[in-house]
């Protein structure tokens, strides 16, 4: 026996790889991704034009990015834009998704329709939304005064702008979810929704106590995706509004950009990157924190 | 059952309240579920949203400028015509395509080889050391390219690669990696002990076992993640855009971009251009939807 377990061990030592396999990987993504949001911070004390070298100015970019009201409107404008996100997309995406998870042919036929447009880039997506929305040439031209926009200006309004970048980014958005969700919705056991037939629940009934608790942890990821790519919806901002009217849809990757790459005040440009970070991570870690142990227990109840 | 959840919409309100009487099951739920009218409707309406934008998109590029103009985006083009499509081809699009094409490619062989390794070590490891780099990628998840994007600028500058398609290709790689050693983690540790085991038997080493038992087993994974970084690059516009500047080494996202100036009100052409830019990644669509769909699912699954 005792024999057999050391040759075992033995074995198990020969097939295995050293941990040096993951250093060409994990050196690359720490060089590329992690030393970057590092450094990030650090840059935001500094001046630089892009050109030279970063100078260091102590706390000045802060003191000035804590006076700036362009700033506080792109936190504000973030944020707002962030919950709006979630609040259009998860129930769309959740509905669709659970709709799409049964198996019935036309649902496969037109699940395969909602799909498409993930297969654009956000700057071919945009671009065909700009189209639509122009004033003078696009669809908005013809219905824009049933919406209340009577010369169909709607990207010239502020909040027409920013309801166009919400709906836009919804519009792109919202198959992937829709996705996560279809394969949270399909990994439901059938033994639940059989006893709650059994036990007479209907749609509806079945849907708040079977499928919605099930989905918990597709929720969070799905959640954590979607508040990560709002305060990020950089591309679709760019094409569709420049950031306006005015400063109306200047969110906070875009006013980054704007102070980085037009302005050349790259200094100035990663302070705002680094309050980007901060609330990126924290964000995503509250959620996952908030939510995460519970799903731990919740998502076999009852099997 | 999954779907009779989605087919009884009217049993939540005709269902009696359940009582010792109304306990025993009524013999129609174990027949075939009726269909869900309401959701049925729902879907419809998203089929319009979804569709309507699309069908624009493609009927325009059919459409005359003047013709785009004077009938709306909705009209069906009366003569429908190549033209906005050889104007395209012809502003310096197959150039953006190709440079395109080799950046995708090389992004993903990179993504691949680069999340093969860290998932065979992490998978098969008994190490803290792999433990730790696992998590540093599942941290990974979280950082968005846009809040870095200043730093790599310094750090591409510093490597005097700006204005290089490599340039592009390293970031963008280094943010496929995350996404691809989850996928490939989950592949590998579906992997049968025993057959592990039985090539260390046979006195294997680790490269042996990586490409004769690993490799293999774990195409599907691979393919979503060659898929996926693949799409990921095609689509990529910031890394782009702040780490080129020459039409020489445009990349199809802002070459498109670049197209809004330069062909100003020609609409038709624009969106021709959009298309173009879509049919590479919709013949991979029709033809590896699984390992696309795998990808993008498993991203939540995990």
């Amino acid at each position: 026996m005792a024999d057999a377990a050391t040759r075992h061990t033995r074995h198990k030592r020969v097939g295995r790889p050293s941990a040096v396999w993951a250093l060409p990987g994990a050196l690359f993504f720490v060089f590329f991704a992690v030393a970057p949001m590092i450094l990030v911070g650090a840059l935001a004390f500094t001046d630089w034009d892009g050109i030279g070298t970063p100078r260091w100015t102590g706390l000045s970019n802060w003191t000035r990015l804590w006076d700036d009201p362009d700033t506080h409107q792109a936190i504000r404008l973030s944020l707002v834009l962030t919950a709006l996100t979630w609040l259009v997309q998860t129930p769309l995406a959740l509905l669709l998704g659970v709709w799409a998870a049964g198996r019935q042919r036309n649902r496969a036929v037109l699940s395969a329709i909602f799909f498409l447009p993930l297969l654009g880039s956000s700057v071919a997506l945009a671009l065909v939304w700009k189209s639509l929305l122009d004033p003078n040439f696009g669809l908005i031209a013809d219905i824009g005064p049933t919406l209340g926009f009577a010369d169909g200006d709607l990207l010239g309004s502020s909040t027409g702008a920013f309801g166009a970048v919400l709906f836009v980014t919804a519009w792109q958005f919202i198959p992937l979810h829709t996705l996560l969700y279809q394969g949270g919705a399909r990994a439901v056991p059938r033994s639940l929704y059989d006893a709650a037939a059994i036990d007479g629940a209907g749609t509806v009934r079945q849907f708040f106590a079977i499928t919605l608790p099930q989905l918990r942890n597709t929720i969070v990821t799905s959640s954590v995706l979607m508040v990560v790519g709002a305060l990020t919806f950089f591309d679709t901002v760019l094409i569709l509004t420049k950031g306006g009217p005015g400063t109306d849809t200047t969110i906070m990757p875009y006013l980054m950009y704007k102070n980085g790459f037009q302005a050349f005040d790259l200094g100035y440009a990663a302070a705002v990157a680094t309050i980007l970070v901060v609330v990126a991570t924290t964000v995503s870690l509250l959620l996952v924190r908030l939510t995460g142990f519970t799903a731990m227990r919740s998502t076999r109840e009852g099997m | 059952m999954t779907d009779t959840l989605h087919r009884h919409p009217t049993d939540g309100v005709h269902t009696p309240k359940r009582t010792p009487a109304a306990a025993h099951p009524r013999p129609r739920r174990r027949g075939l579920p009726r269909a869900n009218y309401p959701a049925g409707l729902g879907s419809l309406l998203w089929l319009g949203i979804v569709g309507l934008p699309l069908y624009v998109l493609v009927a325009a590029t059919f459409q005359t400028r003047n013709g785009y103009i004077d009938d709306g985006p909705l009209a069906l083009p009366d003569h429908p015509t190549f033209a906005n499509y050889r104007r395209v081809l012809n502003s310096g699009f197959l150039h953006y395509l190709l440079n395109t094409a080799l950046v995708t490619a090389v992004c993903a062989a990179l993504v691949i080889v680069l999340s093969v390794t860290v998932g065979y070590s992490v998978v098969r490891t008994r190490s803290r050391g792999s433990r730790r780099v696992f998590q540093i990628f599942l941290l990974g998840l979280a950082i968005p390219s846009q809040a870095v994007i200043i730093p790599i600028y310094l750090v591409i500058t510093k490597l005097h690669l700006y204005d290089t398609l490599l340039a592009v290709i390293l970031p963008t790689a280094a943010f496929s990696l995350p996404v691809s050693v989850l996928i490939l983690v989950g592949t590998m540790r579906d992997i049968d002990e025993e057959l592990y085991e039985s090539m260390a038997l046979d006195g294997a080493s680790p490269t042996r076992v990586l490409l004769q038992l690993v490799v293999p087993l774990s195409r599907s994974g691979i393919s979503t993640v060659g898929v996926m970084s693949a799409l990921h690059a095609w689509n990529g516009f910031l890394f782009p855009l702040i780490l080129t500047q020459s039409k020489s080494n445009r990349l199809l996202t802002l070459g498109l971009y670049d197209y809004v100036g330069e062909f100003r009100v020609d609409t038709p052409a624009l969106l021709t251009a959009v298309v173009l830019s879509i049919v590479p990644i919709f013949l991979v669509y029709l033809f590896a939807r699984r390992q696309l769909i795998n990808g993008l699912m498993g991203m939540g699954g995990k």
